[in-house]
């Protein structure tokens, strides 16, 4: 067994990254584990058994295990569904209750993967925990850990990996940082690895039918919980229609309003206090200033004065310039330069100079 | 790197001479038993030779024992068979609360979904259930009584023989899930008043996929599937007859060697668990000493969970397990050691070390030395050094 390079106990979920990643690491002569996080089950999150090839799943786990039989690594399937229920379902639900969006990702990433799973690689005398993600990380001049968007410039996954610790970042390895998907899936071809041709999944992975409406309604009615209908209103207050409870409805959300109108309406506010959704035009969902609170900061310890980035609020939103000013709490102001769309609260903000994230947080106002 | 093999009591290495015994039937006699023609009679003698010979290693008659697919079959078919047809005289039954799945599930869903009433024969701190309080649970309507021989995962050997005469004192009957013990322990179907008994051939250095269910002539059963007369209806579906072939030579192999093999194998079981407390602090054992499965040895070890001592000995090529296989991967401690009143987090710390014919003392000494760091090391670790809260 060789072990020069030390002990990695690599995420697996069945996809092609994660296979590609434990590859890599193998071939560097890490001594490599492989490891599926058994997150969730479809008695507790319902939706559809019978829907294969997903985390979680029993096809999942057993590609997992053809994948480290073929470069002759352990695996082991980790139980961390307590941990997943207690911190990312948990929150999910309680984040819509409150009028918020939230990212599940980002939370068991912070909650479980660089938490219960880094502890579960030290219970297992490992150095290094590994993942599939498309990011970098690396020391920057103050010695201090970052992440650096990955090259696949459509794959990068920095914005989901803002909660990481110092201490963390300093045991992670992401050896997919400096590859293109293509040459990942190149990689598996070669190798013959089974899990080459597979498709990507990009939902939430224990919202297996990606209805999160479906799954809130079944997941609180098993506890006995409801959710109560109110009024749609528009800026002024006049009623337009009835919602089914604040929790279905996102900022910026159009389908499904239930409401005939000339023109298109748009979610703009949540109002969890009055148990109303406000509705508006397009143009009303623009807004130059958000506020954002639990920050992370990797590039440096904390921020003492205002600074320029590019701010990032959802997923597939291009960074835009801002100023971020430092406000107590461990919150921001951040002032955009141009009006940004659907500034939601819940969701994730990123920070970036450049390709390097700087830190990041949690969207928490619009103004 | 050696591979150590400790986990004797999830399955066994087949024997070598179990293997040229039942290679003939995956070769040259292939037939199928149920064919009138000769290649199906040479099947057939040999399936019947095979339940002879298990029976009389038993104690039984040859037409009482019932080939199966294993032990997870035999307590279905003992438990559904059993009580449905007897359900609207006698619609109660009792099983031990640390019994297997296989006998646990099956009980809990007939009161589920057909409405019998369940009893659980509850376990003491090392997992003996009295007579006595079976006496208490026993009704006229009682129609049967399932209490394994050997728990599975603490080894714990009860007196079956006066479970069952309590049993049928008030007309019920009596099955024992001896999946662990057939082989190693002697048993006779006849002096322990049994009748029914399920027991396989994996546990005994047998081929997997072969079991059996003993039933008392006399006994109706009612069969789970249909569609055959093999087994006399109570079991269709193409015989398994290499499978046979190789229980009853397994079975053979175990009564030449049982005896020696308990002493011996219960020696060094002991000198483990003695050796384990003097060297780990805080050891917690959960088998008895005595009227225990010799090669069993549960344990925990306060403070440590199971699953990383298990990972990191197999990260050594040490083979245990934290309990049953059949159970290995939830997160919820075992409940034969909840029934047994284990504390939850003690629970979750046990490891079950089981012991094999070709265990040797120079192995137990391997793990013996193995171990201690493993532990310590976890205990010194502090959780939580990562992520943001």
């Amino acid at each position: 067994m060789s072990a020069q390079r030390g002990r990695v106990l690599v995420a697996m979920s069945g996809g092609v990254d994660s296979s590609v990643a434990a590859l890599l690491l193998k071939e560097q002569g890490y001594e490599v584990i492989g490891a599926h996080m058994k997150l969730w089950d479809f008695v507790d999150v319902g939706g559809d058994i019978h829907r294969d090839g997903r985390c979680c799943t029993i096809d999942s786990i057993t590609d997992c295990r053809f994948v480290c039989d073929a470069i002759d690594a352990p695996f082991y399937v980790l139980n961390l569904s307590a941990e997943f229920k207690e911190t990312v379902i948990d929150n999910f639900v309680s984040e819509y209750r409150d009028g918020r969006t939230p990212n599940p990702c980002v939370r068991c990433n912070i909650d479980v993967k660089w938490d219960a799973f880094l502890d579960k690689a030290t219970a297992l005398g490992c150095d290094y925990i590994a993942t599939g993600h498309y990011a970098i990380i690396e020391q920057n001049d103050e010695h201090r850990w970052v992440i650096r968007k990955g090259i696949d410039g459509t794959r990068d996954q920095s914005y989901v990996l803002w909660g990481l610790r110092q201490e963390a970042l300093a045991r992670t390895l992401m050896p997919l940082g400096s590859m293109t998907k293509k040459e990942v899936r190149a990689l598996a071809e070669k190798y013959d690895l089974r899990t080459a041709a597979k498709p990507e999944s990009r939902e939430i992975c224990f919202v297996a039918d990606n209805d999160y409406r479906r799954f809130l309604s079944e997941f609180e009615a098993k506890r006995g919980r409801t959710f109560a209908p109110g009024p749609i209103v528009d800026p002024t207050g006049r009623v337009l229609g009835q919602h089914r409870g604040t929790a279905f409805y996102t900022i910026g959300q159009r389908k499904g309003l239930g409401i005939a109108h000339p023109t298109p309406l748009y979610v703009q506010e949540i109002d969890v206090s009055r148990n109303r959704v406000v509705v508006g035009c397009n143009d009303t969902l623009y807004h130059n200033t958000a506020e954002a609170e639990n920050l992370n900061w990797l590039a440096f310890r904390a921020v003492e004065a205002d600074f320029e980035a590019e701010v990032k609020i959802r997923y597939l939103h291009t960074p835009a310039p801002a100023i971020v000013r430092p406000l107590a709490d461990n919150r921001v102001s951040i002032d955009f330069s141009d009006p940004q769309r659907a500034i939601t609260p819940g969701q994730t903000v990123c920070f970036y100079d450049g390709n390097t994230l700087l830190g990041g947080g949690i969207l928490s106002s619009q103004t | 790197m050696d591979r150590l093999y400790l986990d004797h009591n999830a399955t066994t290495p087949t024997a070598p001479e179990v293997v040229d015994a039942m290679l003939p039937y995956l070769g040259t006699n292939f037939g199928n038993a149920g064919s009138v023609h000769s290649f199906g009679r040479d099947a057939k003698v040999a399936l019947e030779t095979a339940r002879e010979e298990i029976a009389s290693l038993v104690n039984a008659d040859p037409s009482e024992i019932y080939f199966t697919s294993g032990g997870t079959e035999s307590d279905n078919i003992a438990v559904y068979g059993t009580t449905l047809r007897l359900a609207k005289r006698r619609p109660h039954l009792i099983v031990g609360a640390a019994e297997h799945h296989a006998v646990l599930e099956p009980a809990e869903h007939l009161q589920k979904k057909h409405g019998l009433e369940l009893d659980l024969l509850p376990v003491d701190r090392q997992c003996f259930s009295s007579v006595e309080t079976l006496r208490r649970l026993l009704r006229d309507s009682t129609s049967l009584v399932s209490v394994m021989h050997a728990n599975n995962e603490v080894g714990t050997v009860q007196d079956i023989a006066a479970m069952a005469q309590a049993a049928h004192e008030r007309g019920a009957l009596f099955h024992t899930d001896a999946v662990q013990t057939v082989g190693k322990l002697p048993i006779d179907v006849k002096a322990m008043d049994l009748d029914l008994m399920s027991f396989t051939a994996h546990k005994i250095y047998g081929p997997k996929g072969i079991g059996a269910l003993f039933v008392r002539s006399g006994v109706k059963v009612d069969p789970l599937m249909l569609g055959g007369a093999q087994e006399k209806g109570r079991r269709p579906g193409t015989s398994n007859v290499a499978g046979a072939v190789g229980f009853a030579a397994a079975l053979r192999l175990a009564a030449r060697c049982c005896a020696d093999d308990a002493r011996r194998i219960g020696r060094l079981a002991n000198n483990l668990m003695d050796q384990v407390t003097a060297r780990i602090p805080e050891t917690v054992i959960h088998s008895p000493r005595d009227h225990r499965l010799p090669q069993t040895v549960n344990l925990s070890f306060v403070g440590v969970e199971g699953e990383p001592v298990i990972l990191q000995l197999d990260l050594e090529g040490i083979a245990i397990s934290s309990g049953s296989a059949c159970t290995s991967g939830a997160t919820e401690p075992s409940h034969v050691l909840a029934a047994m009143g284990v504390e939850r987090a003690v629970a979750l710390g046990a490891l079950r070390i089981s012991l094999g014919r070709s265990t040797a003392e120079a192995d137990v000494d391997r793990l013996l030395h193995v171990l201690p760091p493993i532990v310590e090391r976890l205990r010194a670790m502090t959780s939580g050094t990562a992520g943001v809260r």
